[in-house]
């Protein structure tokens, strides 16, 4: 008898697994035949929006990918970038979104591992990690054990792999109670000579599988990604896979030593769509074909079909193709470290993607259609329509210590060190900022120049307006890694979306990311890398647009570095840049008056450049060392950080003409905040004058509290505001 | 001085581990898989580092307290040779025998990584007399299962015999007896939670552990 997943498949068994009736006419048309239940199988994981990118591909060639430090852009497991001296940084941000909602010790855990895979697959060791989360509003009843839940799972695997996890984001608000976001960025480091790509190119080479056992876990992962979520979404609890971290460290160590010598042909991990996508793609980008042998497939469980292998997301699994005759050298390694191996298959010049079981061909398929000819759309979509801009006096005052104490102790301004504190954040040795900076710092081993890393995004601003908000993703980044120091290289985004099939949603993607494309030109900040999340929707409620930027820098000195610590009483506080007041979409408007209208401020992208220019040559040259961007809450939040983080107080001097609460509150962008001796404050106006960018005193700092004016707020009680809020969230039972 | 530092399948501390004993020695240390039998000859230093070996299955430390090296690290304990356990080394340590007692599940049920000051209970050992001159060092810990359990008669001797080496000041994990590090009866033998090995580099500024390191050169 025919096994039920040999037989022919039907239109709709197809719409089950997530096509749309066009696409199965496409898929006959294609084959010109009717697949069986495998091959749709096949077809419905590639042809998925997680691995066909069908929705945004068209949108995604708007950015920038080229510049004279690019090696790899887009399209390989992660973007590599020179950063001189015979080394390649490689990174990549990816979404682990809807497995982190239902299972979240594990979708953040399996999350962490699948960004690992795709940097070292590459030749990389990796360096560092960070994190994008965004969680519901605290009062919804998920919210804390989601956070409890997503925070475990980053720190059970980072930590056991050994890489340090440095820094990240966290957000609240409502607009995530249905679908909390957990994106995660990693960070390698290769030789530029030895980098590894996943095209399996030539015929009759082996194709070996290492790593864990194959199982049932996560079969048509990739198409839950792709649908949007109901009620019942907790019933695909048994999608979700399993992480293993120590058998990760394995296989990193593994992979590492192996790449040492020229065995490896091609190397892919198995992510999303497991075999299926990692095999197809080194076929396919190779130009080759493969045959794989399903019974050689080390397993886990017994009596599993074709299609159960070909679809799972058991984690931890790395496929390669081998020169001929090389299987015993990578065999000894494998063996060294406990891993599982097997050759499971060869190359061919077929083109197509063949697989035999119990000596039958079960399946059959040309590599185009699944890879290169799979559908792409060109969604209808709707221009968003940008609110007005809200002048100050549009906006009510509020006392500034009050107002002040309010942002810094909200959800989104309260220290995050119950969370970061869950991370090893010092392991490998290199860490020189963390957490607490504007960006993470991480030394290169052995060297004394040093990657800076930030994850950035302001989702109210990219609600309120998906271009300006995509441009300010982009541009805050760069602002963060200049502020410490660094010279911005390149970006890896994660664009999470909603339903793309509605116009409005379309309308967001598209605006943003043409958005981002405009400001990562003009910043010479090149896009290496990525991943879309869409349908992030429950009930039909769409998140708000979070297109999240992860920028990598380089400081070719470490010791030229800028901290937000480090102010000392008596030093001058230079605020950098134009202030004129933008309340729209700000904190102060959010948290003082719970209001989210207005446009977000608008980023003058050649200001932007000019600014942060002065602002790094300043760090370079060694004239500052205490430097913090404005972001939310502007200047007041930025002084109390810097204030927070140094331990001494601050006082700013009431502004002439702006009404104080758009003054201290208002979120212009291009803006940086120095501390200097006071003797060293010319050098810092002159500068700025040079590069025809506004720079002047704002106030000094000294004493134990934060004053404007005649107002103040004691440092300790601000402390103790900003400090306590997580824990207090968190101790109210998970 | 020869230096080797233990590699189990999930160490990760043991390249900084290794970093730290070259810059005070000058020389690299030899790294000793697992799976070996034998120590290098003339070895005066074996450093078992942190991690996660075996992926703390079972119990942090307890596979590995019986991989195949753990019998030459014994007999080099044994013969007076110095042995330093971090973290998951500790944990190595006291799951072999090597050190008495047991560490347990932080109190709080988290991981926690953070600086921790530490008071120096007795700089009269191999490992801490460069600290002869300070009372207090602050080194960073990172682990989850920290807390340092042993009966009330063994914290007792462990206490009158000065083999309390570091206390915690500001107790992060519910360790008895705000114990930190502990050496054997000998001497010869410390294990520590905290991590010496990544405050131990003059270009990052942080020092607090490298008295460690340099105590242990002035010793062989």
């Amino acid at each position: 008898m025919t096994h039920p997943h040999l037989r022919p498949a039907t239109e709709a068994l197809a719409v089950e697994f997530g096509l749309s009736k066009d696409e199965w006419g496409l898929v006959l048309q294609k084959l010109g035949r009717t697949p069986n239940v495998t091959e749709l199988g096949i077809f419905s994981v590639m042809w998925s929006e997680h691995c066909s990118y069908k929705s945004s591909r068209a949108h995604l060639a708007k950015f920038p990918t080229s510049g004279p430090r690019v090696i790899y852009g887009p399209g390989e497991n992660a973007g590599a970038v020179d950063i001189g001296e015979g080394l390649a940084c490689i990174f990549k941000m990816e979404s682990h979104n809807h497995p982190s909602f239902i299972e979240p010790y594990q979708g953040a855990a399996t999350g962490v591992g699948g960004i690992l895979r795709d940097v070292f697959t590459m030749g990389a060791r990796p360096v560092a990690l960070m994190n994008a989360l965004r969680f519901g509003d605290p009062e919804h009843p998920k919210t804390r054990r989601l956070v409890d839940g997503v925070v475990r799972g980053i720190g059970g695997y980072g930590n056991c792999v050994g890489v340090p996890t440095v820094g990240g984001e966290t957000n609240f608000h409502r607009g995530y109670n249905g679908n909390i976001l957990v994106n995660a960025m990693a960070v390698g480091i290769a030789r530029a000579d030895r980098i590894f790509t996943s095209a399996a190119k030539g015929a009759g080479n082996p194709v070996v599988y290492v790593g864990a056992k194959t199982g049932r876990d996560g079969i048509h992962g990739a198409t839950m990604a792709s649908a949007e979520f109901t009620e019942e979404a907790e019933s695909q609890r048994p999608t979700v896979q399993v992480g293993d971290p120590f058998l990760e460290k394995l296989l990193i160590e593994a992979c590492l030593e192996l790449m040492e010598s020229d065995a490896i042909v091609g190397i892919q991990d198995m992510g999303a769509a497991g075999l299926t996508s990692s095999s197809v793609e080194m076929a396919s980008k190779g130009g080759a074909g493969i045959v794989l042998d399903i019974d050689a497939i080390p397993a886990r469980e017994e009596n599993m079909s074709p299609y159960e292998f070909m679809l799972s997301e058991s984690q931890e699994r790395m496929l390669m193709v081998l020169k001929p005759g090389r299987e015993a050298e990578a065999e000894k390694i494998f063996t060294k470290w406990g891993l599982d191996a097997a050759v499971i298959g060869h190359t061919t010049d077929t083109g197509r993607l063949q697989l035999v079981w119990k000596g039958e061909t079960v399946c059959d398929l040309p590599l185009g259609p699944l890879a290169d000819e799979a559908p792409k759309y060109e969604r209808p979509y709707r221009k968003p329509e940008p609110p007005a801009a809200l002048e100050p006096t549009a906006v009510p005052p509020m006392p500034f210590p009050l107002a002040l104490t309010k942002i810094m102790s909200c959800p989104d301004m309260a220290s995050k060190r119950w969370i970061w504190e869950q991370y090893d954040r010092h392991v490998m040795g290199d860490t020189v900022q963390d957490s607490s900076s504007d960006a993470a710092i991480v030394r290169l081993h052995g060297s004394t120049r040093a990657l800076a890393i930030s994850c950035d995004v302001t989702p109210r601003y990219v609600q309120a307006d998906p271009y300006e908000g995509g441009k300010q993703a982009v541009a805050e980044n760069w602002r963060n890694l200049t502020a410490v120091g660094a010279t911005p290289i390149a970006i890896t985004d994660n664009l999470n979306f909603g339903n793309p099939q509605r116009p409005e949603i379309m309308g967001q993607i598209v605006a943003a990311i043409e958005g981002m494309a405009e400001a990562c030109r003009t910043l010479d900040f090149p896009v290496v890398s990525g991943n879309v999340s869409l349908y992030n929707e429950t009930n039909g409620q769409a998140i708000p647009p979070t297109p999240a930027v992860g920028g990598v820098g380089l400081l070719e000195d470490v010791q030229r570095r800028a901290d937000l610590a480090g102010m000392k009483e008596g030093d001058v506080l230079i605020l950098v840049g134009r202030t004129h007041g933008a309340l729209g979409s700000s904190l102060y408007l959010r948290e003082c008056f719970g209001r989210e209208d207005g446009a977000p401020p608008p980023v003058d992208l050649a200001l932007e450049k000019r600014t942060g220019d002065v602002v790094r040559g300043l760090i370079e040259r060694g004239a500052v060392h205490t430097v913090h961007d404005l972001s939310d809450g502007g200047l007041a939040c930025a002084a109390a950080d810097m204030a927070l983080a140094s331990g001494v107080g601050v006082y700013l001097e009431p502004h002439a003409a702006l009404p104080a609460h758009a003054w201290l509150f208002g979120e212009d962008q291009a803006r940086y905040l120095i501390a200097v001796a006071p003797h060293e404050a010319d050098e810092v106006y002159e500068a700025a004058e040079r590069a025809g960018v506004d720079a002047e005193p704002v106030g000094v700092a000294g004493g134990c509290e934060i004053a404007y004016g005649d107002e103040a707020v004691d440092l300790a009680d601000l402390r103790a505001a900003n400090e306590g809020w997580l824990p207090a969230y968190m101790g109210g039972g998970v | 001085m020869k230096t080797a530092v233990i590699v189990f399948p999930g160490s990760n501390c043991d390249r900084d581990a290794a970093d730290a004993l070259a810059r005070v020695t000058g020389a690299r240390p030899h790294m000793v898989w697992h799976a070996d039998t034998h120590l290098p000859d003339g070895v005066d230093l074996v450093v078992l580092p942190g991690g996660f070996s075996y992926g703390d299955y079972l119990r942090a430390g307890a596979m590995s307290a019986r991989a195949p090296i753990m019998q030459a690290v014994r007999a080099h304990a044994d013969r007076g040779g110095l042995v330093l356990g971090v973290c998951n080394g500790f944990q190595i340590l006291t799951e072999a025998g090597l050190l008495p007692g047991a560490l347990m599940r932080n109190a709080g049920m988290r991981f926690v990584c953070r600086p921790v000051r530490l008071a120096i209970a007795n700089a009269n050992t191999p490992f801490t007399r460069a600290y002869r001159d300070v009372r207090e060092t602050t080194i960073p810990i990172a682990h989850a299962d920290g807390r340092y359990y042993a009966d009330d008669a063994t914290l007792d001797q462990l206490e009158g015999d000065g083999q309390v080496v570091l206390r915690y000041l500001d107790n992060p994990n519910g360790s008895a007896r705000d114990i930190a590090g502990i050496v054997n009866a000998r001497g010869n033998v410390m294990g520590m939670m905290p991590h010496p090995e990544r405050e131990s580099d003059p270009t990052l500024g942080r020092l607090g552990g490298w008295p460690i390191f340099q105590s242990i050169a002035e010793a062989a």
